[in-house]
């Protein structure tokens, strides 16, 4: 018996968090992620959630307190966006090290320069590298489930590893669509309760230390295990999801991809405007489709190079510059990913949406237009990146 | 409080911690923690400095309570979250101990880089005790100069040479901050006596509800560079010349600890410290008579807060 609603991306969000109720929220507000301390303290304020919420001084202060709340025993969460998560840049680093399970929500939001409050990758693909686990969601649906399943993901025995939930900022965060909802009692006993092994309060515990050179290597090892561990929990813990709700997720997802010559790889609200250019284009024939990363952190390269093997041309698609002179992350990767995996598919790197910029059908069918060529032709220019709508 | 029951409690910092001979701030730590009442558990927390590196050095640490570092600014937030959630799972009954949380950061880390996680925490009103153990510098990094350090000294930042005579400005008041916070207890001590300051002020500090702050000055020997033995009679010249007056803010009401019978010159407090050497140079008397005006001033603005 699930519960139709209509709902932002933020809503679905906080709803999830109500209906988790974990122990301890310290967050700072951020557009567009302002909303989700909003509602968890209204919620708080009519009995509805028993979360302590911690009213900090600052993104860099939510993220040590959710630390301190995390060691100290209790199930955490905290959300930003932008600028925040480049705040807590450093603890985010201690908070993975410390195989503390937080989970955040990240409404993905540009950093700023120039400033700007719209979407853009940057802020979560800045911190690809600080030990967290990062699933991204297409739309409310899927920010909504994603949310659900992370602390299954971040506590499991095998994982301890926090966990970022992404979603677009606006485009998700603020978009209304409708969504189905789990009951209270079916989330309660998916998710559980927490009971961590170890704790400040549980045991005389030491947290933080500084370490010599001849012990922090093996605990960096010890902490990538996790990460590394974490492919397989996703997985299960999907499959069991799937079980009472009826939506399956994976480490990617597959749209019109088995016999697609012609294949956009992408993160996050683009799928879903390429998905309707799919639509468009397979009725005239063409044999297009769509590879959509919702893991990043474990980077799925295995996975991803095998649900490529058949395509004849690859577009990867950044909505984040590296400022690397080779396109975005996704494209750095997964294009060193499709070398290992000696693919023979073209490759055409793509930055596009940042500080918002719009993405269309029109503009999806350009790309695939470009990979007919490319697959035709040849990448002539096989290092180098193009925009989608920039005024050059 | 019993002067003998406090000397037979259990040490809560081991021996064999790696911080140096006649260090201040260890003194500081040692004794804030054996003003916790014996079978009440505490959570440590901790910013990094040396205290950190050098009494959790993995797989070693010298506390024999629970114990967190996680950063250098932010010991008051991280500190905050624990005691939130033990207030969240004690509501729970996940948990049914008695614990006390108290924080302890150098000059560096809570006058400077962490005042603002200190005073989020501090005004949000967390059942804590936040010990700064004021060294005067930043002393991990090698005597680099703080807010907290007092002007005219000789710093690896504000080095002494023909066109600088040490640090350019006074020192941060950070009691006064901190009272501005209007929390309910406030403290300035230091190594006095057979330190009875030092532990009503610990014990006030821990067991009054909600959040306080203890500030302790807590000699350096490599910083200030005097001969490590002599930190007793330094600590007593800082508060006989009303370098470092002791005090405390309770409930908003500023009660003065002590009084020196003979309010004795700066210059006494000076000259044992090498940091200091360049003011006894024939030419400079000018700038220990800046100094002595200081102290003068902010003294007397203590005895008017006290009397009101």
């Amino acid at each position: 018996m699930s519960l139709k609603e209509r709902m932002s991306g933020n809503e679905a969000v906080a709803y999830a968090m109500k209906q988790i109720n974990p122990d301890v929220m310290p967050a700072f507000p951020i557009t567009p992620s302002t909303e989700l301390p909003q509602n968890v303290a209204n919620y708080i304020a009519n009995g509805e959630m028993t979360t302590e919420f911690i009213p900090v001084e600052s993104e860099h202060s939510a993220m040590s307190a959710a630390i301190g709340a995390e060691a100290a025993g209790a199930r955490t969460m905290t959300a930003t966006s932008s600028a925040g998560l480049a705040f807590m840049w450093e603890m985010l680093y201690v908070a993975a090290s410390s195989r503390l399970p937080i989970v955040m929500a990240v409404v993905n939001r540009a950093l700023t320069g120039p400033l700007n409050i719209n979407c853009e990758h940057s802020d979560s693909m800045g911190a690809r590298d600080s030990g967290w686990i990062q699933i991204y969601a297409e739309n409310n649906q899927e920010a909504y489930d994603n949310f659900l399943q992370a602390y299954r993901i971040a506590e499991h025995k095998k994982v301890m590893t926090p966990v970022m939930i992404c979603q677009d900022g606006f485009i998700v965060s603020h978009g209304v669509e409708n969504i189905t909802l789990l009951e209270d009692e079916k989330v309660k006993n998916f998710v559980g309760e927490y009971n961590p092994e170890h704790s400040l309060l549980k045991d005389t515990m030491a947290v933080g230390p500084y370490a010599t050179s001849p012990y922090g290597m093996e605990a960096k090892r010890a902490q990538a295990e996790g990460v590394n561990q974490a492919k397989d929990v996703i997985l299960e813990v999907a499959k069991e999801f799937g079980e009472i709700s009826g939506r399956n997720y994976g480490l990617y997802e597959g749209y019109c991809l088995e016999d697609a010559d012609y294949v956009i790889v992408a993160i996050g609200s683009a799928c879903g405007t390429t998905k309707d250019a799919i639509d468009e284009l397979r009725k005239e024939g063409k044999k297009v489709g769509l590879l959509k990363v919702r893991v990043f952190r474990p980077f799925p390269a295995e996975e991803l190079t095998d649900a490529l093997k058949n395509a004849k041309a690859i577009a990867i698609m950044d909505r984040a510059e590296s400022y690397s002179s080779q396109g975005g992350p996704l494209a750095a990767e997964l294009s060193a990913a499709l070398f290992a995996a000696k693919s023979k598919a073209e490759v055409k790197k793509i930055v596009y949406g940042l500080n918002g910029r719009d993405y269309r059908v029109e503009d999806a069918k350009d790309v695939f237009a470009a990979l007919e060529d490319i697959a035709e032709n040849g990448n002539k220019n096989p290092f180098e990146y193009t925009y989608i709508g920039l005024r050059e | 409080m019993n002067y003998k029951e406090i000397q037979s409690r259990e040490e809560r910092l081991a021996p064999g911690h790696r911080m140096c001979a006649g260090c201040g701030g260890t003194i500081a730590v040692r004794n804030v923690l054996k003003a916790l009442h014996p079978g009440d558990k505490a959570v440590v927390g901790n910013a990094t400095g040396c205290l950190e590196v050098s009494s959790f050095t993995y797989p070693y640490t010298a506390y024999t309570d629970s114990y967190i570092h996680s950063a250098f600014e932010n010991a008051g937030a991280t500190l905050s979250g624990a005691e939130v959630a033990y207030k969240a799972l004690k509501k729970k009954g996940k948990t049914e101990e008695n614990v006390k949380f108290i924080t302890f950061g150098g000059d560096g880390g809570t006058y400077d880089i962490g005042i603002q996680s200190l005073s989020g925490a501090m005004e949000r009103g967390h059942d804590m005790v936040y010990v700064c153990y004021d060294n005067g510098a930043y002393m991990n990094t090698g005597i680099q100069r703080s807010s907290a350090t007092p002007m005219y000294a000789d710093t690896t930042t504000t080095p002494v040479g023909s066109e600088s005579v040490g640090k350019p400005q006074y020192r941060k008041d950070l009691a006064a901050i901190m009272a501005a916070h209007n929390i309910p207890y406030i403290g300035q001590t230091t190594f006095i006596g057979n330190m009875m300051d030092l532990y009503t002020k610990s014990e006030k500090a821990i067991y009054t509800k909600g959040p306080a702050f203890l500030n302790i000055m807590a000699p350096c020997p490599r910083g200030w560079r005097y001969d490590a033995p002599e930190i007793i009679d330094i600590c007593k010249k800082a508060v006989d010349t009303c370098y470092w007056p002791m005090f405390e803010v309770v409930e908003g009401k500023w009660i003065l600890s002590y009084k020196p019978k003979n309010k004795l010159p700066i210059e006494e407090f000076l000259r044992p410290q090498g940091r200091f050497k360049h003011l006894f140079k024939s030419g400079n008397e000018y700038l220990i008579e800046q100094f002595q005006e200081e102290v003068d001033r902010r003294w007397e603005d203590l005895l008017k807060k006290c009397e009101a």
